[in-house]
Parts: C-alpha cells; structure tokens; sequence
C-alpha cells in the first residue's frame, strides 16, 4: 500500500462521505428537537431528483442545488404536519414519507433518466496546489466538498451557542419544561424540521448534481437509513458527526483499496459495517445514559391548551 | 400509554359507531384518490382512466381479485410480527430484518435437502424460516430486556444488516450456475402448493391461522391477558408477579419469527428462488398496515386488502399509462397520510 493509494481512499472517502454528512447533520437537528426522521431516504429521493431535473432544465446547477434544499425542506413540513399538528407516531409517519419519496421521485425523475448535466466545478486549495500533479488530482474538490465542514460547525454553533439552539435542544428533553419556560415546541420543532430538510437536501444535491451527476430511480441506496445509524454513532452531536462519515464512507473506499492489492472481501459483508459499528457503540454506552439519546426523542407531544 | 387507546377508539364495536367507522374510511380513501388524481393530473395524466384501470385490473375480475389476495399474504404475517410484540409496549420495526433473515433460512433447507418429500421438507422450512427471523428479533429482544438498548433502534439498524447479508450468501454461495443474482428455482417439493389454479398459496391459510390464534389468545388466555397487562402498565405487572424480561424477549422473538415465516412465504410461496431484493419493502409494509389498524387482527386484515389493492394496481398503470411502477407508492403513501392525520369527518365527534 503506497501514499498515494492511502490518499486515493482519502479521497473519495471524502467525495462520497460529504453527502451523507450532510444528511446527518440535518438529522442531527430534527433529532435534537426531538423528531426521528425515518422518511429521510424519501426525503433524499425527492431532493435529488427536484435538484437534477432543475439543473437539467435550467443548465445551472446552482438552481438545482437551491431547489434541492427547499425540496428538503418542504418534504420536512410533511412530516412535521403529521407528527406535529396532527400529533401522529412518528416512525409511522416516517415510513409513509419515505414511501411518497419512493413514489415522487419516480415521477418527477423519470423524464431525466441518463440526462447529461453541468456540474460544478472542482478546484483546489492555493496551498495544496504546489504538489505533483499525481497527489494534487486527487485533492480537486468541488464547493460543497469544501463547506461541510465549515457548514457542520455551524451547525454546532447553531446548537450549543444560541438562543436558537438551546431551544431546540429544551423541546428535546422535555417539551413540557420547554413550554413553561415560555418557548413554543411545535413552533421550534417546525423551524428544526424545516433546517434538518434543507440540509438533507443538500446532501442530495451533492450526491446527485456534482458526485455522481445523474438521476436513477432508488439512487440514494439506504444512505437515509445509513445517517439515522450515523446520527447515533456520532451521539447526536455534529461535529462527532464529521468523522463517523468519514469512518463510515472510508470503509466503503478501503474495500477498493484492498480489492485491488488482492485481498478479497466481500463489499456485501463491509456494508453492514456502518450498522455493525453503531450496534457495538450502542451496547457500550448502554449503561452510560448520560450521553445517550434526546429525553423525549420520538414521543408525541400533547400541547398543553 | 395514549396508544392503547387511539386503539380502542380506531375499531369501536357497536353498531353505529362500525358504520360511521366504516364512512370515515371511505371518505379517508376517496381524500387519498382525489390528491392522486391531482398528481396524475400534473403528470399529465388521465386520472379516472387511471383509476378504472386499477380497479378494474383488481377488482374487476376474478384473476386481478386472486392477485390482491396474493399480494395480501405476506403484508398480513409482517403485520402480526409487529401486532404481537405491540401488545407488550414493543416496537418491532425489524420486520424487514426478519423477513430476510428467516427468507436465508428456509432457503438454505429448500436447497440442502431437496431430496426430501413435500410434506417433510415443507414445515422444515417453515421452521427454519421462523427459527432465523426469531434469532434476528432475539438481538433487540434481549438487549432491551436486559435494559441496555432501545428495542427500536436497534431492530432498524439490523433491518439494513439483514440484505446484505442475503446478498453475500447468494452471491458467495447459493448463486445458480447461470445467474449471479438468485439461487437456482426451488425443487416443488419446497414449493407451497397453490389453490384453484391461481398463485393463491398455503400462505393465506397460514397468516389467517396465526391472526385467528393471536385474537384467541390475546383474548382468553392467561398468557393474552399478562401481554395486555405488560403493555398497558409493565411496573404493575411486573409487582403482580408477571416475569418482564422473559416476556420481553420470548415476544419478540415470536414477533420475529412470525416475520420470518413471511420470507419464508414469499421465497416458497411466491418466487421459488430467492435474490437480492425480494422483499419489496414488506417489512415497512407489515409495520404500517399493523399501525393504520391499531394491531387489531381485523384491521390488519382490511388494512393488508386496501394497501393490496393499490400495490396490485400499480402494475397496470405502469403498462398502459407509461408511469414508473414506483408511482403508485404516492397513492400508498397518501392514504397513509390520511389515515395517520386522522381527519374528523363528523361533526361533534371527539378527537
């Protein structure tokens, strides 16, 4: 194993990691108010597709990516409608959103199957470009590559240093306490709703419009149900979140790597590493509940009129 | 427990009430139609055209109505294998795991011992089937018996576990010589036998048995009436003496195998092979059809009919209205909408 294939899993550890990161970063927020998103897979498809027809039909993949993330963000309101202001179950209504995605993305990305499109470009950091040409190539990464990062600690500030945040995290432990200090859970699970969709619908666009920049139907292949396992391993914080996506898609790039020094494994069996990890991570925590789940994640709550 | 009673009041017994229960589902349906129809209609389609085909490829004839009942069989088994751990305060959301797991199982008794009669080789597979989603169900079961981990969290991380490996034994191992993708077809021998010359199987009877027996025994038996207890108030029932952790575990692991009896159904019954994406989301399927009925055997089985009824019919309109077949999970997923917004319909009838 030479640098230079150690950088090349690096590398697209990091191209196919960003998407889900962004994923669970949006996760991460509806979980912390307290909303367990089981429709996210739905979600992803309909933001996806949305973003590719718009760059498809427009030429401009920064629409695409625009209407990605409001995509995410309505699909979102779905969720929060029923589980929020018509106060049903949540995994329930989780799994019907996933199904309207399955159904909606079909619909609106049939038209663009094997569409080609322009993406975005790729460049790289000033400083990384002085090395040989072998090693830079594989660092050339495209906008959205270079915001995760600076969008996740946003996201950790957005939480833990605001108003906002402490909020969201209040309706998450208990709603009831959140209430009588004066906040409005189903206003702030609303709002944390509609930003965890924005964010899973950027991760959409990043897997659709600039990784792999075409549409097919089921495209996002579990990723959903990949960042829920994610948010848990990362222990709903979001800058745990940065490397559990970087382990997780890095595991997948590895297989390449030890496929072609001969090594056979079975890409079926590295799959179930992520859930494997996450399992393992779980059980160790069990009896440590101080770092463990929201209070109230997934309960309905009542209202107090 | 506020679940419990959503479920009391979503089947009321009574004559009035089953009426007025009765319209409010028709109305729910037809709410469901008219915002499909409206999405046909963006899609530039023609809604009613759209409609008569699917009813009539459904309804219309008896060889559409055998198909529903097809696709029927194992959405009512998936949903008694989330019914029955529900009734102890469980979350099994694992039914897709389970169907798998247990699918793997009766697969690898329909392939090593092809040799043996029907009526051997048939239960053994049904019993490996349930042996397997009963093994899946027991990881979740026990940790959250022994107080470590949530039984739903864990039962969904195992539900994306589940296909992969069912794709590394097909591929590694049971792959036919010509075909990489699934094992060779299934001897008759592991084939469940079929009814008046439709695809109707043993299936059928097995799930009505089993939702017969759940009714039965949640009704008159000892064990039934501590489930209930469990379920409504485990601290109680756990001073009155009522064991929880054995109780936790064993139901789930029936859950599971219930589960996987439903793979083995639909791997024996069904396809006589088994590949990579069998299940077409039957688990999920179970897991909603369980939760629109409130885990009431009744409403599983009407609940399993409805949601047949539009899967069935979406293969049609894939052929004549030249819409993918995924499409019609819009129409599944806004009767669920619908059923799980719970619009009153009746003025004065509280929420």
């Amino acid at each position: 194993m030479t640098l230079l294939s150690i950088l090349g899993v690096l590398s697209s550890a990091i191209f196919s990691g960003t998407s889900l990161l962004y994923t669970t970063l949006g996760e991460v927020i509806d979980e912390r108010a307290g909303i367990v998103n089981l429709g996210l897979e739905g979600v992803l498809l309909v933001s996806a597709s949305s973003g590719f027809a718009v760059t498809a039909l427009s030429g401009n993949p920064y629409l695409g990516i625009l209407v990605s993330i409001l995509a995410g963000g309505l699909m979102n309101m779905i969720l929060g409608y029923l589980v929020l202001t018509r106060k049903a179950n949540q995994l329930a209504s989780g799994l019907a959103l996933m199904f309207f995605g399955f159904g909606l993305s079909a619909l609106i990305g049939k038209p663009y199957v094997s569409v080609r499109i322009h993406s975005l470009g790729r460049f790289i950091l000033p400083g990384l470009a002085s090395l040989p040409a072998k090693y830079s190539s594989l660092f050339k990464f495209d906008l959205l590559i270079y915001l995760v990062i600076p969008v996740a600690i946003l996201v950790w500030w957005l939480l833990f240093r605001t108003r906002w945040g402490l909020g969201v995290r209040a309706v998450g432990e208990n709603a009831d306490t959140a209430y009588a200090s004066g906040r409005d859970p189903r206003r702030i699970r609303f709002q944390a709703l509609f930003a965890g969709g924005m964010l899973a619908g950027l991760g959409a666009a990043h897997l659709a419009i600039v990784y792999t920049m075409n549409w097919t139907e089921g495209m996002t292949a579990g990723r959903g149900f990949i960042a829920v396992a994610l948010v848990i391993f990362s222990k709903w914080h979001p800058l745990r979140a940065i490397a559990g996506a970087l382990v997780f898609s890095g595991a997948v790039a590895f297989q390449l790597l030890l496929q072609s020094s001969g090594v056979q494994i079975s890409s079926n069996l590295l799959d179930t590493l992520p859930y494997i990890l996450t399992l393992i991570v779980l059980i160790a925590w069990g009896g440590n509940r101080k770092h463990s789940a929201p209070a109230s994640l997934g309960r309905v709550y009542q209202g107090s009129e | 427990m506020t679940k419990l009673a959503e479920t009391v009041n979503r089947f009321p017994s009574g004559g009035q009430k089953v009426l007025q229960t009765v319209v409010r589902y028709l109305l729910m349906i037809l709410l469901a139609l008219f915002m499909f129809g409206l999405i046909l209609l963006i899609a530039g389609k023609d809604p009613l055209a759209s409609y008569k085909d699917i009813f009539s490829s459904t309804l219309g004839s008896t060889r559409g109505f055998s198909e529903v009942i097809v696709s029927m069989i194992p959405m009512l088994i998936t949903a008694l294998a989330v019914a029955l751990p529900f009734r102890v305060g469980l979350i099994n959301i694992g039914g897709e795991g389970q169907l798998f797991i247990g699918a793997a199982f009766a697969t690898f008794g329909a392939l090593t011992f092809s040799n043996l009669p029907a009526w051997l080789l048939l239960p053994l597979m049904a019993l490996l089937g349930m042996l397997g989603g009963a093994l899946w169900a027991f990881i979740p079961g026990y940790l959250k018996a022994i107080g470590l981990v949530n039984e739903t969290i864990t039962s969904l991380l195992l539900n994306s576990v589940a296909p992969k490996i069912i794709g590394f034994l097909i591929l590694g191992f049971w792959h036919s010589p010509r075909d990489t993708v699934k094992t060779p077809s299934f001897v008759d021998a592991a084939r469940l036998p079929t009814f008046f010359g439709t695809r109707i199987h043993l299936g059928l009877v097995f799930g009505l048995i089993l939702l017969i027996a759940f009714w039965l025994v949640m009704k008159y038996t000892r064990w039934g009436l501590e489930m209930r207890a469990i379920g409504s108030n485990p601290q109680a029932a756990k001073r009155n003496g009522i064991s929880l952790a054995k109780y936790l575990v064993i139901v789930m692991c029936l859950g599971g195998g219930i589960a996987g009896l439903a793979g083995m159904v639909q791997v024996s019954g069904f396809y006589g092979t088994l590949f990579p994406n069998f299940s077409m989301n039957m688990g999920f399927l179970g897991f909603m059809i369980c939760w629109l009925a409130g885990a009431d055997p009744l409403g599983i089985v009407l609940m399993a009919f409805v949601v047949s009824v539009i899967y069935s019919g979406g293969n049609l309109l894939q052929l004549t209205r030249g819409l993918p077949y995924a499409v019609i999970n819009i129409l599944l997923a806004f009767t669920l909408f619908i059923v799980l917004a719970r619009p009153t319909f009746f003025k004065g009838k509280k929420s």
